[in-house]
Parts: structure tokens; sequence; C-alpha cells
């Protein structure tokens, strides 16, 4: 378990995290989104004691990063996949890792297989590896020590589809066997898809947090619909005689009412529909509202 | 393939790791000094430049038909393991941060005073292995040098001259270490070993030819001339030794004390 209790960190006048406080529980995904320069890898950082916060603190487990001994036996850590020497080759790597932790050499070669990586790769030098290829090694880095907590920073950057796919695979079984894990992204669909509880920042503060339902519940934008008929000219006609909000959409409309109340109005005037659907773009909406003020674009 | 996340409740149960030993450390840090090419080139070459300086002295003196001894071959290392161990020595602290390895390495090891106090030990250990092939060098050119010239061979190495060898080097290598915790950045370091080596030594020496008390001070604080001792020949005497103590804390210890201050809380990224 992680817990995080008012953790600021100050760069002189600037506050790149604010009092920020949240916990993650074991056995579940813990997803920790916001926009860029929010302050989610200087939050990871001081986790792991890498940066000194200026108030508050982090504890893993009911302790501090710096008073578990060999740490990376209980606490698997990626914060950035190239900040690894670029002359090494990457089962070197591992190999290193391995025995700082004292451990058995053919873990290196366990991990390899997980992340996919040959035989052959790791025999290349860092320098010569992709994007991909890095965040693989520093995932297999993480998860060396056979840790029980994970801290992952933008795991998915780099990773294409089917390692994506995986990723979500292994990290969801890891925390059913009852670890924990936390991960950032800047990326909504990434998250969404893989973490049971998310943690929204902006500029340095917790905006909102709970997991995925709750927090759609308190989301606006629900009660718009979409919806496409063969006529749809007929239909915005029907819909507005009714005092509805009709907006063109791509091929169909959007409806600032239940989807119900479109099927009704379109069964009584007899109009063939061809897509009815709520609009769901309610954590998306969500996502960028919390976070509007710390955007860098205005929104759309 | 296990990636088994043992069952547990809310507390960490940390019973079950001992804190990583020193030794490990030790190794470890060892290793990163000759696992990537760049590396282990450089501990090549230590060892090939220094043979080839010999070499290259043993033939002057051959075919110029003069007379040197085991003290003279040694004298050569000032121009090959004088001047890449301090390069070592730098680059054993400042790779960890040009290539970012450091957040890597403080993360496995929180307690950063042990991994400095390892890779301490490792320039140590190298620059008395680099004294070590010296020695042998040097024995092997100036046996070498009395078959070729059939002048007579003298071995005029003392035990004390011996550990004032070790001293020098490891010296060499330390102040190199410092300069390197002070700056953690590799040219940088590299460029403040060269003045402090070549520069400074000429600078401290017109100053205290042009002003008279410059002359006075000048022994105290010149670290380099305060080592000229361990290598002419002439032995260290007391006053040798003050000199010795005072500048070396000014060019040792002082940077190697802030250096080490400022990584203990360098935020590492
Ligand atoms: N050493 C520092 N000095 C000054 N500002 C800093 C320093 N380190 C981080 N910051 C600032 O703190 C803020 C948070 O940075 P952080 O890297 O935590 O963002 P992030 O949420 O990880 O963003 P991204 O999604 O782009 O990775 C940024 O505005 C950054 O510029
Ligand atoms: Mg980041």
């Amino acid at each position: 378990m992680i817990t995080v209790e008012g953790l600021t960190r100050k760069y002189g006048t600037f506050t790149a995290v604010d009092d920020v406080s949240f916990v993650c529980q074991p056995g579940r995904v813990t997803g920790f989104l916001g926009p860029n320069g929010a302050g989610k890898t200087t939050t990871m950082r001081i986790m792991v004691g890498l940066t000194a916060p200026t108030a508050g603190r982090v504890t893993i487990g009911g302790h501090l990063y710096q008073d578990i001994p060999n740490p990376g036996r209980h606490v698997g850590v990626l914060l950035d996949a190239s900040a690894q020497h670029a002359g090494r080759t990457g089962r070197e790597i591992l190999e290193l890792g391995a025995r700082t932790m004292g451990l058995d050499g053919s873990r290196v070669d366990e991990m390899l297989e997980l992340v996919s990586l040959t035989p052959g790769e790791a025999k290349r030098r860092l320098r010569n590896y992709s994007l991909g290829m890095k965040q693989r090694l520093g995932i297999a880095h993480a998860l060396l020590g056979d840790p029980s907590v994970l801290i992952l920073d933008e795991p998915a950057n780099g990773l294409d589809p089917a390692g994506i796919r995986w990723m979500r695979g292994l990290l969801k079984g890891y925390a059913e066997r009852g670890g924990t894990v936390l991960l950032s992204s800047h990326l909504l669909n990434e998250v969404e898809l893989i973490a049971d509880e998310m943690i929204l920042i902006g500029h340095g503060k917790i905006v909102a947090q709970g997991d995925k339902k709750s927090l759609l519940a308190g989301a606006k934008g629900s009660g718009t619909t979409f919806v496409t008929a063969l006529d749809n000219q007929v239909l915005a006609e029907a819909l507005q005689a009714k005092g509805f909000v009709v907006a063109g959409a791509g091929d169909g409309l959007r409806v600032e009412t239940e989807p119900v109340e479109v099927g009704r109005t379109a069964a009584e005037k007899a109009i063939v529909l061809t897509d009815l659907r709520a609009a769901d773009g309610g954590l998306e909406d969500l996502f960028l509202e919390l976070t509007s003020d710390t955007q860098r674009e205005g929104m759309a | 393939m296990s990636t088994t996340a043992p069952g547990l409740g809310h507390a960490l149960d940390i019973s079950s790791t001992s804190p990583t030993p020193f030794s490990r450390l030790v190794r470890v840090e060892l290793r990163k000094t000759w696992d990537t090419r760049a590396g282990l080139w450089l501990l090549i070459s230590t060892a090939v430049v220094t043979a080839l300086v010999m070499v290259i002295q043993l033939a002057v003196v051959v075919a110029n038909d003069l007379q040197v001894s085991y003290n003279d071959f040694l004298t050569s290392t000032n121009f090959s393991i004088g001047l890449l161990l301090p390069v070592i020595g730098i680059l054993l602290l400042t790779s960890e941060w040009s290539q970012r390895t450091a957040m890597v390495t403080f993360s496995l090891e929180p307690r950063r005073p042990h991994v400095i106090a390892a890779k301490f030990v490792v320039g140590i250990g190298l620059a008395v292995v680099a004294v070590i092939i010296a020695l042998v060098l040097a024995t092997i050119c100036n046996a070498l040098y009395g078959a070729l010239s059939g002048d007579t061979v003298v071995w005029d190495q003392s035990a004390e001259q011996t550990a004032y060898f070790v001293l020098l080097q490891v010296i060499g290598m330390l102040t190199g270490f410092a300069f390197a915790a002070l700056l953690l950045n590799s040219p940088a370091a590299i460029v403040l070993y060269m003045v402090y080596s070549f520069v400074l030594p000429g600078l401290f020496g017109l100053g205290a030819a042009l002003i008279g008390w410059f002359e006075k001070i000048q022994p105290w604080i010149d670290f380099n001339d305060a080592q000229t001792g361990l290598f002419d020949g002439n032995g260290m005497s007391g006053d040798d030794w003050a000199h010795f103590a005072v500048s070396g804390f000014i060019w040792l210890v002082v940077p190697l004390g802030i250096g080490i201050a400022r990584v203990l809380r360098a935020e590492v990224k």
C-alpha cells in the first residue's frame, strides 16, 4: 500500500506538487492521470527518495522508502526507461540490477522472456534500442526483484498496441495476486482500460479521485445523445418542436436529452433511426474540464 | 517465469530482506567500470600506455647509451597512470550523472553514502592494481635495459619508495574523484584536473618568484609541489609531510567533502 500524505514540493516560488494526498490499495491498479507538467513524475520521484519533499511524506507499506532494506525486492520502480547507460547491453543492465539485489542470474533470463526481448536483442547496446524496447527493458528491471509494489511512470510510452495490451494483462494479473500498482499517464484512454482507481492531478493539485464509476457519476455531459436517422432534417425539426436543443454532429445530430426521449420522438413520427446512443465522452470531458485551467491549449 | 506478487496485507513485511551488504555494492561498482566498451577500453589503454611509455623510454635510453635505474622507469608513469588514473576516478562518479544511471543506482540503494564509499573503494583498488602493473613492467624494462645495454642494472627502489609510489597514485585517483564529486560533470572535472596539475604549478611557481610573501605560503597550498618528495628519490622530511597534509586538505579533503555533501542532497533526475 502506498500512502501519500500532504506532499508538497516547491522549486523556488513554483509549487510543482501542492499538498497531494492519496492512497494506493493492494490488489488494485491505481492510475495517476494529469496533463504535461502536472507533477506526476515529481510525486513519483519523491516516493522513491530521489527528490526530497518540501513538506509531507510518502510511506510504502508503512515504511519510508529509505528505510526499506534492499528496496528493489519490495518496490519495483520505472521512472525513465532511457535513464540507463547507452553503452550497456540490455542484458547487462538487468544483470547489474540482479547483482545489486542479490538475485539469481536466472532471474535475468526470466524477465527478458517475460517482456519478450529476444536473446539477440538483449545483446544489443541500449543506444541501439527502440523506444518500445527500452520501455520493455525498464518494465523487466522493475519486476526483477519480484516486488509487491510497482511504481511506473508512463509505462505504456512507446509500446505498440500489442505491447500495451500485454502490459494491461500483466498489471491486472499482478494486482489480482495482491500487488499494488501505481502507474501514471497523460492519456486517459490508456488508464481507463487498466486502472481500477484514478487520481487526477492538475497544476500539482489533486482535482479528483475515485473509481471510474464514481468519477463519471459526478461528470457533466450525461444526458446528451448522438442520433442518426435516414432523414436527419425531419428528426431535428420534430425534436426542436419538443423544445430540445439540437445540433449537427458528423453524419447525425447531437441532442441535449436522454436517448429514450429521442427514440420516443422518432417512434411517434415514424422516423427510421440508424444509430442511437448516449454521448459517452463523459470521462474525457471530465478530465479536460477538471484540468482545464492547467491545459496548455484552450479547450475546443 | 514468476511475477507472483505475494499476497499481503497493507503493511510491507521487510523482515525477509537484509540490507544490501557493502561487499556486494563494491562488486557491482567494479563491474560498472568495465561492462561498457568505453570503460573496458579505458582500463586496457591505461595498461597499454603504461607499457608503451616505458618501452619508448627503454629504446631511447639504449639507443643513446644513457644510464638509468629502476626508479627512472617508474617515474615514466607520470605520463601514463599518473594522467589516466585520475580520469578513471572522475568517470567512476560522473558517468552516473552523464548517463543518468544515478536514478537506478540510488533507487536500488537509497543509502547514498554506501554507494559513494563503494566507488571510493573501487577507485583505490584500481589504483593499487595499476601500481602493481607498473612495478612489474618497470622490473621487466630494467632487466631488459641491463641485457641490451650491458650496463650494471640498478635496483634502487626501497620498500619506503614503493609505499610512496602507491600513495602518489592513490592520491591522483582520489583528487580526480574529489573534483568529480564537486562538479558531477565529466568534461568539467577532467579540465579542472588538467588545469590543477599542469597550469597551476606554473602559476604558483611564477607567483612565488615574483611576490615575496607568496613564496612563504606557496608550499602550504601547492599540493602538486608537496608530492614531489614522493617520487624524486629525496624522500619526505617532517616539513614536507606538514606541507603535504595542509595542501592535501585544501585540494583533496575540502572538494571531496563539499562534493559528497552535494551528492547526498542532490535531486536525482
Ligand atoms: N528541478 C526543477 N526545477 C524547476 N522546476 C521543476 C523541476 N523539476 C520539475 N519541475 C517542474 O515541475 C512541474 C512538474 O513536473 P513533472 O515532471 O512532475 O510533470 P509530469 O506530470 O510528470 O508531466 P509529463 O506528463 O509531461 O511527464 C513542471 O512544471 C516542471 O517544469
Ligand atoms: Mg512525467
